[in-house]
């Protein structure tokens, strides 16, 4: 909770805070990061291959090979999200699955898959990107902004 | 080598995900938008394309490199037309996996039901 919002609370809730604090399991962080780390490098060791095979095999160089690569991931992630395979690996791996654009994908493919009931226009199409849209927004705008500054250096005579 | 850079370069990535998850409390959402702008900003930096080249899919595959692809397209068209550029460059790059999200994604909500 942030410092500011703390402070307007009753002496009681405060009591209550530090009570929840105290029982609050504390988080193994040393063995999550290593979870993540070896599910996460997974993920990309499995990408180096599908890239390397793009570049194999239907003649992509090392700089277009991305492209394809991603798409791939895409599509083994949204498969695994719709058979429920991905989140019992995500519950172990944490960030180690959500980094990737894999969970990118698990992200737009759970929210469509899960809304569904809504019906296909407002349920599947309005909540598509109900959780990866602020990747998209922050993105888009930071490179936006970056691209600007980069624009208007290179005019001034810069770089 | 390449696939052993891949492995140790992805998953320091995750593992800086992981630290700010359950060290600074972030949700995974604020995680990831996080690190699309830290990627966009080391791509600004031209920082970014060098360790594509060292790390290869290490370096593609996290969320960063998605920020990466965003500005890399908006210089591209940028170069060309000027600040009109930024604009209509912006998706020109990330096109590939935008587009197979959406269409991989709406094809999931036709086929599966939900669990649980």
């Amino acid at each position: 909770m942030l410092k500011e919002t703390r402070k307007k609370l009753t002496p009681v809730q405060q009591e209550y805070h530090q009570f929840v604090k105290g029982r609050e399991p504390k988080r193994p962080i040393l063995k999550n990061c290593l979870c993540a780390f070896f599910i996460g490098g997974a993920i990309c060791l499995l990408g180096q291959l599908i890239s390397t095979f793009y570049i194999h095999f239907f003649g992509f160089n090392e700089k277009t090979a991305g492209d394809p690569t991603v798409a791939t991931l895409i599509f083994i992630s949204v498969l695994l999200t719709g058979f429920g395979v991905y989140d019992h690996i995500a519950q172990v791996a944490g960030a180690g699955t959500i980094i990737p654009v894999t969970g990118f994908a698990n992200a737009i493919s759970s929210a469509a898959i899960e809304h569904r009931s809504e019906g296909y226009v407002l349920g599947v199409g309005g909540n598509m990107f109900k959780l990866a849209g602020s990747v998209i927004v922050f993105g888009v705008f930071s490179a936006f902004v970056i691209s600007t500054i980069k624009v208007i250096i290179k005019s001034l005579g810069g770089f | 080598m390449i696939f052993f850079w891949a492995f140790v370069v992805g998953g320091i990535i995750c593992v800086i995900g992981q630290l700010m998850m359950d060290g600074l409390k972030l949700t995974p959402a604020h995680t990831t938008s996080t690190l699309v702008v830290v990627g966009a900003i080391l791509d600004g930096l031209g920082l970014y394309e060098p360790l594509i080249k060292f790390a290869g899919a290490g370096a593609t595959v996290p969320i960063t490199s998605f920020g990466n692809a965003l500005v890399h397209g908006a210089m591209m068209e940028a170069n060309k037309y000027g600040l009109v550029g930024v604009i209509t460059g912006i998706f020109e790059v990330t096109s590939a996996g935008i587009s197979a999200a959406i269409i991989f994604g709406f094809l999931a909500a036709l086929l599966f039901k939900p669990r649980g």
